[in-house]
C-alpha cells in the first residue's frame, strides 16, 4: 500500500501524478475462504479490515453485488452522533464515535471527520422533556450532550430562525458537540484500501445467490454469480437486502425494507456551521465541505427496494427547513435519491450470531447506520472471529424479540432517527 | 407518487392512502398455546420480499376502507388490488 502523506503528495506531483497505484486489487474469487462478508459497504469492508488486523484472519473475501460503497454508504446524509437514550444504545454508538475520532489516522485515509456538533431542536413541551431526559441519560453514560436555550441555539447556529411567527417555535435544543459529519465515500474507500493491503479480496459485481448448509445445519458455501465459494463463516452486512440474503439460509427476519430519501442543494459558500435535526417537523440539515446543503428526508410509507421514493416526502422536509432557515427559501436543490433501509420493530440494530452455525448478521440499522460504521464493523469482526458477541453488541440479538427484551429507541426518539 | 386503485373508489393519488403493512399475517387462533418463537414470528418477522408483496392499504382520505394489494417492491408497480376477504389473486 502506498502511504499517503504530504511528502508522498509532493513526490508524486513531481512525476505528474502518474506514479499512483490503484488503491485496491480486483481479484478473481478463490474457491475457498476462511470467512466471507456479504456486502461491501462501510460496515462490511470495515468488518473485513478488523478481521484481518485485529483477529489475524487474512483469507477473507468481501462480496458485493454492485460496486463498493454503492448502497447506503453512498446514499446517506453522513451525520454522526451517539446521543441515544438507552444504556445499550449509548454504549454501541459511542463505541463507534470513539473509533471515528481516530479513523483517518488508523486508515491513513482522510475520511474528513468533522466534529462540528449535532443540534436537535425541541419544538414542544414533550420535546423539551424528552431531550432533557436524553441529556441526563447520556451524561450518566459518559456521552456528552447539553441543553441549550433557544438563544444559545441561535448563537451556535446563526441561520436558525427562533423569532415569533414560527408554527413550531424553537423552545431549546440538545447539543452533542462531539457529533458531526464525515465523508461517506472516503470511509468505504479507506476501509477497502486498508483491508486490501492486509490481503482481503474485495470482489465486486458478485451477487450471492444461495447459502449452502451442511447436514449438521452449518454454513458450507455460498453460491454467487461468479461461482461457488466454500466457507464456514458468512457475515451478512447487506442493509436493505438482508431479508433476501438471510432467506437463502432459511431464516425469516424481523425486518422491513423502506426507501429513505435524501437530497442536496447547489453548492454555496460555507455558511452553515453544524448539523441541525428536528424530529418533530422532520428536518435534517448540514453543509458538506463541497458547499452543498445535505438534507435528509423521511421514509416512504411502504416496503420497497426501488431506491427512490415519492416527491411529497422531500417536499415536506423542505417546507420544514424553509420555516426554520428562511435564508434557504430561494436555494435550488440539485439531486434527490433514495436508499433502502432495513428497519427493525424497535429501531435498534441486530448484530449477532444466528441459529445457523457460521452465519452472522449485522443489520437493522434502519435510518441511522452510517454513524455506526466503524463500531458495527469492529463488533461484527469480533463476533465472527470469536463466534461470540462482544459485550457491547451482546444485547442486539435476533432473539430479543422472542424474549421481550427489546431496545426501544423507536419510542425514545419518537421518529425515525 | 404512486397511483393506487382503490377497489371501491378507483385510481387515486398515494396521499389519500395509508399503508398497513404486510397482508395475510394471521393471528394465531389460540395465542396461549403457541411457543414464544411462534408468537414473535407472528408479531415481528415479515417476509419483506424483493418482488411481489401482498400488503394492506387504507383509503384514509376517501372511503376509509381497508383493502389488499399486490405490488412489485422492485418497481413499485401495483399488480392488483382486491377487497378484504377476497383471496389473493393468482397472477400467473
Amino acid at each position: 500500500m502506498q502511504r499517503f502523506s504530504a511528502l508522498s503528495l509532493i513526490r508524486h506531483s513531481l512525476g505528474g501524478h502518474l506514479g499512483w497505484q490503484p488503491q485496491w486489487r480486483s481479484p478473481e474469487p478463490k474457491a475457498e475462504y476462511d470467512a466471507v462478508i456479504v456486502g461491501a459497504g462501510g460496515h462490511g469492508l470495515g468488518a473485513a479490515y478488523y478481521l484481518a488486523k485485529e483477529h489475524g484472519m487474512r483469507n477473507i473475501a468481501v462480496l458485493e453485488k454492485g460496486w463498493l460503497g454503492g448502497g447506503n454508504t453512498g446514499r446517506n446524509t453522513t451525520i454522526i452522533r451517539s446521543n441515544y437514550l438507552y444504556d445499550e444504545s449509548a454504549a454501541l454508538y459511542d463505541h463507534a464515535l470513539k473509533l471515528w475520532e481516530n479513523l483517518s489516522q488508523e486508515l491513513n485515509y482522510n475520511v474528513m471527520f468533522s466534529q462540528r456538533g449535532v443540534m436537535m431542536l425541541a419544538h414542544t413541551v414533550h420535546d423539551v422533556q424528552i431531550f432533557k431526559r436524553h441529556v441526563h441519560a447520556n451524561r450518566a453514560n459518559g456521552v456528552d450532550n447539553e441543553w441549550l436555550t433557544a438563544e444559545q441555539a441561535k448563537e451556535f447556529c446563526p441561520p436558525l430562525h427562533i423569532g415569533p411567527g414560527l408554527r413550531y417555535p424553537v423552545l431549546g435544543a440538545a447539543l452533542q458537540r462531539r457529533g458531526g459529519t464525515a465523508r461517506d465515500d472516503a470511509v468505504a474507500w479507506g476501509y477497502a484500501r486498508a483491508a486490501d493491503a492486509l490481503g482481503v479480496d474485495i470482489i465486486q459485481n458478485c451477487e450471492v445467490t444461495a447459502i449452502r448448509r451442511g447436514t449438521a445445519g452449518g454454513v458450507e458455501a455460498v453460491e454467487t454469480s461468479r461461482g461457488a465459494i466454500r466457507t464456514r463463516r458468512v457475515g451478512v452486512s447487506a442493509a436493505g437486502n438482508t431479508s433476501v440474503v438471510m432467506a437463502m439460509a432459511g431464516l425469516r427476519m424481523p425486518l422491513e425494507s423502506y426507501p429513505l430519501q435524501a437530497l442536496v442543494s447547489e453548492p454555496v459558500k460555507p455558511m452553515f456551521p453544524c448539523v441541525v435535526m428536528s424530529n418533530t417537523i422532520h428536518a435534517y440539515i448540514s453543509q458538506s465541505d463541497k458547499g452543498e446543503l445535505v438534507i435528509g428526508a423521511g421514509m416512504d410509507a411502504y416496503v420497497s427496494y426501488s431506491q427512490h421514493g415519492a416527491l411529497h416526502i422531500p417536499a415536506q422536509t423542505l417546507e420544514a427547513i424553509c420555516e426554520l432557515f428562511p435564508m434557504f427559501r430561494r436555494m435550488r436543490m440539485l439531486r434527490n435519491w433514495g436508499g433502502i433501509v432495513d428497519v427493525t420493530p424497535d429501531r435498534s440494530p441486530i448484530l449477532a450470531k444466528t441459529e445457523v452455525a457460521g452465519l452472522y448478521v449485522n443489520c437493522g440499522w434502519g435510518t441511522g447506520g452510517f454513524k455506526a460504521t466503524p463500531g458495527a464493523a469492529h463488533l461484527l469482526a469480533w463476533t465472527i472471529a470469536r463466534d461470540e458477541p462482544h459485550p457491547i453488541n451482546a444485547p442486539f440479538t435476533i432473539e430479543r424479540f422472542r424474549d421481550g427484551v427489546v431496545i426501544d429507541e423507536a419510542a425514545a426518539a419518537a421518529v425515525s432517527h | 407518487m404512486l397511483l393506487i386503485v382503490c377497489p371501491y373508489c378507483g385510481a387515486r393519488p398515494e396521499l389519500e392512502f395509508s399503508y398497513g403493512g404486510e397482508a395475510h399475517v394471521a393471528r394465531p387462533k389460540d395465542p396461549a398455546s403457541v411457543s414464544d418463537a411462534e408468537w414473535a414470528d407472528y408479531l415481528y418477522a415479515r417476509s419483506n420480499p424483493k418482488g411481489v408483496h401482498a400488503e394492506r392499504w387504507r383509503h384514509t382520505h376517501g372511503c376509509a376502507r381497508f383493502f389488499n394489494a399486490l405490488r412489485d417492491t422492485l418497481s413499485d408497480r401495483f399488480l392488483a388490488t382486491y377487497r378484504i376477504g377476497e383471496k389473493r389473486p393468482d397472477l400467473a
